[in-house]
């Protein structure tokens, strides 16, 4: 059983590797300092709220994608709405994969819109995966009796 | 009657009177009378040339007076020439016409002469007179002569002496005066010698320093007391000396008679003889010898106007070379002036290098030094984390307390650097006055008890709760009085009071020069510490606030600090506008720090001169926003959920809507403040804003619109503008962002930058 000290250390490894690698960006701190005692699961809720509807919205998306003719005001309207959810989040390379998708949507390239889409599912996966080691170590911590200091 | 019958007449009379017996052999009647025909011709001759003549030269001189006596005297004789001429028809018979003639003749004449008789009387002495005036005129003429000579010699000498002074003056320098003298005097005079003998420096000989004719005068000197010199000196006039006198011995004795030799002096006048209001007094004693001496083969005497012309010379010398002293004087007060003007300026520069120097040098330290200064004290209090045995534990607490006060050490000096530099400025913030205080004491409470000291703190009611100052350094000037205060007091208490300083209280009767304006907008806070301790000695009192002196009998190892802390806090009281002193009875009977700030009041209109960042606490923050009505629009449900913790952490009342209907159908008068996502690409949230603007009208109740966006170009903000939106916020979002632009809508009722 790790020490309270040592799983402080790996979790502050972690989550300053996610910043450095560009995972996640400054809005991630916002909403970590939303959360308080009045709201204690509040980052957790925001991230599994942000994991259902990206999966919708790729879905959507890959269906999009498939149709002969292809609606691209359609297209650019999930890929808005994926882009402001992680833009909240602070799930910085998804956003900046969704970016570049919106391009390839104005000049109705599906070739690149395919590329893109699936540049975006890649990130996103890279994300969620972190959120979820990001979250057991948390709660490893926790269990240990840490705390953390509150804002 | 004829001359011939008086002839006759003298003749018989003669004859008779003779009784003598004369035969005269008388001539006859006939020979008589041609004598008398041939006299009276002539007779009448002359006396017709006579006027003529007159007449002629009359004519010619054109000055005679008196013309008209001419006339008459010219009818005079001209009448008696007719006469005389008549009187040749009567020698014989005549007829009786030509007597007639005759009588008229002769009757005319009569008259004629004898006005003309009459008349000279007159004339004659008027003619006399006028020779008597033409005398005296010459007389006079001769005297104007002989005066006109003796002004021409005057001009003469003036006129030398004018162009001797322009000579002796054209020049500044002393040697060139004196020499351009003597040429000039041997010039105008026809000296055969000319020479000048200056007084040496001890003023007891005579030495002839320049001559006329010898190049280079030996160094001849006399004495200056000898009675001829002594005699030159007591007056100003020239005086004739002997040509034997040792003055006038310039040359070997030559064969010849030496001339006349005179001398004069020449007052040496120096500049302090030059008073404002004065003339310069001769006063001096110092005189300069001038010997002159004419050609010794003239028989030349020497004239009074020569004399004189040499006794203005003289002074005229005098005048020439004082100027040239005072020139002197100027240009060597002018090179010394320009030599102190190099010497500063060096100094300046120097000054200057130094000064950069040294704020390079404290720049440098800065850094180099607080670096390594806080690696050293963050791994000294992580070590003390660790598991440490006792004796290790202790180590480092003695690392750590030692390497804090080197730290403070080095942040007292480079403060105190800046400070005195000038370039320390104020962290102006707001603050609580309580706070900081209750702070204060917490840290002092620990240290105080060890020594078993009662601190007791003591705010007025009139205190503001919230203040405009510098916080941080407001507490290091509390910590180091209150600090000193329980540093110098092995028992008792320290006292700490705080209050609004009026105006009796703000004059202190040390400091007449600080004067306290009190203004609406801020306060004065005074602060004083009491304590019980050792106290100071009335004359140590004016050296607390000096750099780096410590009172030295209580130099004990208890008392640390760098004797630093009250120097600075002098500083830090004299930026904040205030005044800070000590006083104390004497030794051992403790001693109260005082000090009088000035601090802004919060919440007045000077804070909109300061940029208001409202550092409040959180739970204050809660107050604010507490149940404040919100409603957030926005069709992601992710950027919904995390406006709405947004919102909900800073205490209000979220409402939130996903859609344009929904929104409309909730929104109520009760909301507040309305968040809309302005990029959503199939709700035209500017309708919405023109619907809630139409619903609600200007009434003072409606609610605010702000849109959040994730573009910044001018086409969205100027859109939500024309709406009449109350502002713009960029996403994302974060904390204090949307806590300040809360603040501005509540206070502002728009937010004035997104």
């Amino acid at each position: 059983m790790e020490s309270v000290n040592q799983l402080q250390r790996k979790l502050a490894e972690y989550t300053a590797s996610l910043y450095n690698e560009k995972i996640l960006d400054e809005q991630f701190v916002q909403l970590q300092q939303l959360q308080d005692e009045s709201n204690p699961d509040f980052v957790v809720e925001v991230v599994s709220l942000f994991f259902e509807d990206s999966e919708r919205l790729l879905n959507e998306l890959a269906k999009a994608l498939n149709q002969p003719n292809v609606d691209f005001k359609k297209l650019d309207a999930h890929v808005h709405q994926l882009k402001g959810s992680s833009s909240s989040i602070g799930a910085q390379r998804v956003q900046r994969a969704c970016i570049a998708f919106r391009n390839y949507c104005d000049e109705r390239n599906v070739e690149g819109c395919l590329k893109c889409l699936q540049q975006v599912k890649n990130e996103y996966n890279l994300v969620k995966n972190k959120f979820e080691t990001l979250f057991k170590l948390e709660k490893q911590f926790v269990d240990a009796g840490g705390s953390f200091p509150v804002v | 009657m004829g001359s011939l019958q008086r002839m006759n007449r003298l003749l018989s009379s003669i004859v008779d009177s003779c009784n003598c017996i004369i035969d005269p052999q008388l001539p006859a009647d006939d020979l008589l009378m041609k004598y008398q025909y041939i006299s009276d011709f002539f007779i009448a001759l002359a006396y017709f040339s006579i006027p003529v003549e007159l007449i002629y030269f009359v004519k010619k001189s054109a000055v005679f007076p008196y013309r008209w006596v001419l006339v008459q005297f010219g009818a005079f004789i001209v009448l008696c020439g007719a006469t005389h001429l008549i009187n040749l028809w009567t020698f014989n018979m005549h007829t009786r016409n030509v007597a007639v003639v005759m009588t008229t003749a002769k009757v005319l004449t009569a008259l004629v002469s004898c006005i003309t008789a009459l008349m000279l009387v007159h004339i004659i002495p008027d003619l006399l007179s006028v020779k008597t005036r033409e005398l005296f005129l010459k007389k006079k003429a001769a005297q104007l002569d002989r005066e006109m000579g003796f002004f021409r010699t005057q001009e003469e000498t003036g006129r030398h002496v004018r162009m001797l002074t322009h000579e002796i003056r054209s020049t500044l320098d002393r040697h060139t005066i004196l020499k351009t003298t003597l040429v000039e005097l041997g010039r105008t005079l026809a000296l055969e010698e000319c020479a000048l003998w200056m007084p040496t420096r001890a003023g007891l000989e005579l030495q002839l320093s320049y001559t006329l004719h010898h190049q280079n005068p030996v160094g001849l000197t006399v004495p200056i007391q000898l009675p001829v010199i002594n005699q030159v000196f007591g007056t100003n006039r020239a005086v004739k000396v002997s040509p034997n006198s040792p003055v006038a011995r310039l040359r070997p004795t030559g064969k010849y008679m030496p001339g006349e030799v005179v001398a004069v002096r020449v007052p040496l006048l120096h500049l302090s003889n030059f008073q404002i209001n004065d003339w310069p007094e001769l006063s001096t004693k110092r005189y300069a010898l001038m010997v002159l001496m004419l050609p010794s083969d003239s028989a030349r005497q020497w004239h009074v106007h020569e004399l004189e012309l040499v006794e203005v010379v003289a002074d005229q010398v005098a005048v020439a070379l004082s100027h040239a002293a005072i020139l002197e004087e100027s240009m060597r007060a002018r090179d010394l002036l320009m030599d102190q003007n190099v010497a500063l300026d060096l100094a300046r520069r120097e000054a200057e290098m130094a000064v950069r120097a040294r704020n390079d040098f404290l720049a440098v330290m800065n850094h180099e030094m607080r670096t390594p200064m806080h690696a050293i004290i963050a791994l000294s209090s992580l070590l003390q984390e660790t598991d440490l045995t006792a004796e290790q534990r202790l180590m480092v607490e003695t690392i750590l307390k030692s390497s804090n006060l080197l730290a403070t050490l080095i942040n007292d000096v480079l403060d105190l650097s800046r400070l005195e530099d000038g370039s320390l400025q104020l962290d102006i913030d707001t603050f609580s006055l309580h706070a900081l205080f209750r702070e204060v004491l917490n840290l002092i409470k620990p240290i105080a008890s060890v020594k078993k000291l009662f601190v007791t703190l003591s705010l007025s009611s009139d205190l503001p709760e919230y203040v405009i100052g510098d916080e941080k350094r407001l507490m290091q000037i509390l910590l180091n009085v209150v600090g000193n205060a329980v540093k110098f007091s092995k028992e008792g208490s320290v006292s700490i009071s705080a209050f609004v300083a009026k105006s009796d209280s703000l004059r202190d009767p040390r400091a007449p020069e600080f004067f306290a304006v009190p203004s609406e907008n801020h306060i004065y806070l005074r602060v004083q510490v009491k304590d019980t301790g050792v106290g100071i000695s009335p004359q140590d009192i004016p050296n607390l606030f000096s750099k780096f002196t410590q009172s030295q009998p209580l130099a004990t190892t208890n008392t640390g600090g760098t004797g630093l802390g009250l120097a600075i806090c002098k500083r830090f009281v004299n930026l904040m506008e205030g005044h800070i002193w000590i006083e104390s009875e004497g030794l051992g009977k403790g001693s109260t720090a005082i000090f009088i700030i000035k601090l802004g009041i919060a919440g007045r209109a000077n804070e909109s001169k300061l940029p208001f960042v409202a550092k409040l606490p959180a739970n204050h923050m809660l107050m604010t926003f507490q149940g404040l009505k919100v409603l957030v629009m926005d069709d992601n449900g992710v950027s919904r959920m995390v406006t709405k913790g947004l919102l909900t952490h800073l205490g209000c009342d979220v409402t939130t809507v996903g859609s344009r209907d929904e929104c409309l159908r909730v929104v109520t008068q009760e909301h507040k403040v309305v968040f809309m996502d302005v990029s959503m690409p199939s709700v035209d949230c500017y309708e919405v804003a023109v619907v809630i603007h139409e619903r609600f009208g200007k009434r003072h109740g409606r609610p605010l619109i702000v849109a959040l966006t994730g573009n910044t170009d001018r086409v969205t903000k100027e859109n939500c503008m024309r709406v009449g939106m109350d502002g713009v916020i960029l996403k994302p979002v974060s904390v204090d962002k949307m806590r300040s632009v809360l603040s501005e809508l509540l206070e502002h009722g728009v937010v004035l930058e997104s």
